[in-house]
């Protein structure tokens, strides 16, 4: 597919890989922020490939992997109603809750339904007037316009029994949280090319400044995401650290300016909890009191919710970067994308799926020769 | 998540609610795809599309950047062919 397949041309590959062991002199960590770059670098090898002084560790970028347990709880509460259909992205529904997951409970005679987009849950509520529709709306800025035009368009059409239930994360806060961790060992990001195509990166120039840290809004392709390292290395060695756009085939520095007027007319700022991570201020998006009535949360009083997570997973410290997959003791054991105890073994874009899709659980020793922490 | 994919716009239409829609062949694989924030974008078109909306379109020129990147490390053809670790284009 044009603008995708002449960036995964190995030979060019190489090329940056030659460009980047020549301009790097010392070790230096990066973090790729999103979950899809996680995938694409563990796909192609990408980290292995890489000269032994550039480590990358991989960021909360899954939405999946972040919505706390207390809300998919809530989800699996609202899902079990006789009047509801429940609808979702694919990738939530092996997400485990503290009892099941949504496929579980849709085996269990609940009205479960996977959407490929939010808007299609209109039709749904259209064709079901009788039936309350709910969608699960999680996701980072990348998706929020869409969710919001879900709810922006029921409202405008009159859709009365569409809500929604919010899980929504912003990358910024996330950043910042990381680099205050007393664990961090980031010294570097490469951004998340397809968030900026929606927010720009202004917000991101304030985190490099006052971190001091490169951020380097990059793509998803293999040589997107090898030239987004090298123009991180060679901003650590000449130490800089500034933002700069490695995807300016999609991403401009205001974003798009359409998409976030109706996001923010839809959502407001809030703070959000993290799963695995804890309550981040400031990190997260709700529904606007003007679009209540389309707020799940409100329209079904679930109630105080008892949550229980797998006590041997390390998704939380995977997801912050201070752990790798093959680091925990489950890993490709008692933890599989069959029976996954955390939402990182879930998602395609989780570390640990990723890891375990590639073979990676097959393989330890060659982190040990990388030279990877233990 | 945050998939998203490059399609070309083959078509723009106006759907019964008033929004604006397109169809986008994405490597073979037509899929109605909202306008809504790209209200600029023509026939013709590459758009960047996630969960059924055009996020972006593609800018043809920007996207040749990374290759004139590589055009300029040039210079480092000969460090490559010295690698035999290195895939050749005329193996010796």
């Amino acid at each position: 597919m044009k603008f995708m397949d002449e960036y995964r041309d190995e030979k060019l590959a190489h090329k940056l890989i030659a460009e980047i062991k020549r301009t790097v002199t010392r070790p230096w960590v990066l973090m790729e922020v999103c979950g899809g770059q996680t995938h694409s670098i563990v796909k192609y090898g990408i980290d292995r490939l890489l000269p032994k002084e550039v480590e990358l560790v991989h960021g909360p970028g899954c939405p999946v992997c972040v919505t706390a347990l207390e809300t998919i709880d809530k989800a699996h509460a609202i899902a079990q109603r006789p009047n509801v259909i429940f609808c979702s992205f694919g990738d939530m529904l092996r997400v485990p809750g503290s009892e099941a997951d949504l496929l579980v409970l849709k085996s269990r005679g609940a009205d479960i339904r996977i959407v490929y987009s939010p808007i299609d849950c209109l039709k749904i509520a259209r064709e079901n007037p009788h039936k309350q529709v709910v969608f699960f709306a999680i996701g980072f800025e990348t998706t929020a316009p869409a969710n919001a035009m879900a709810v922006w368009q029921a409202k405008k059409q009159g859709i009365s029994n569409f809500s929604i239930l919010v899980s929504h994360v912003l990358v910024p806060p996330a950043i910042s949280a990381i680099l205050q961790s007393p664990d961090n060992r980031v010294q570097g990001f490469l951004g998340p090319g397809h968030v900026c195509t929606v927010v720009g990166y202004r917000e991101y120039e304030p985190l490099a400044t006052q971190f001091r840290v490169p951020i380097v809004i990059t793509g998803f392709e293999p040589l997107d995401l090898l030239e987004g390292t090298l123009m991180a290395v060679r901003q650590l060695e000449e130490g800089r650290a500034e933002v700069e756009n490695q995807y300016p085939r999609v991403v401009q520095r205001d974003g798009n300016r359409v998409a976030q007027q109706i996001v923010e007319s839809v959502f407001e700022v809030c703070d959000r909890n993290w799963r695995g991570v804890g309550s981040i201020p400031q990190s997260g998006y709700a529904l606007r009191p003007d679009f209540a009535a389309y707020d799940a949360e409100r329209l079904f009083d679930v109630g105080a919710i008892a949550t229980q997570e797998s006590g041997v997973c390390i998704s939380g410290l995977v997801l912050r970067g201070a752990k790798k997959p093959h680091h925990c003791s489950a890993f490709g054991k008692a933890c599989t994308p069959e029976h996954p105890l955390g939402a990182t073994m879930v998602s395609a874009e989780g570390a640990c799926a990723a890891y375990y899709a590639y073979g990676r659980h097959l393989q330890p020793q060659d982190f040990a020769a990388k030279g990877q922490p233990s | 998540m945050c998939l998203a994919i490059p399609g070309k716009v083959v078509a723009i239409e106006t759907d019964a609610n008033g929004v604006k829609m397109a169809k986008a062949n994405f490597g073979g694989v037509v899929k109605k795809v909202c306008l809504e924030y790209t209200p600029d974008v023509e026939v013709g078109d590459y758009v960047l599309v996630h969960v059924g909306f055009a996020l972006s379109r593609v800018d043809e020129e920007e996207a040749q950047r990374t290759f004139q990147l590589l055009e300029e490390l040039n210079q480092l053809d000969e460090l490559i062919e010295a690698d035999p670790a290195l895939p050749q284009e005329n193996p010796p």
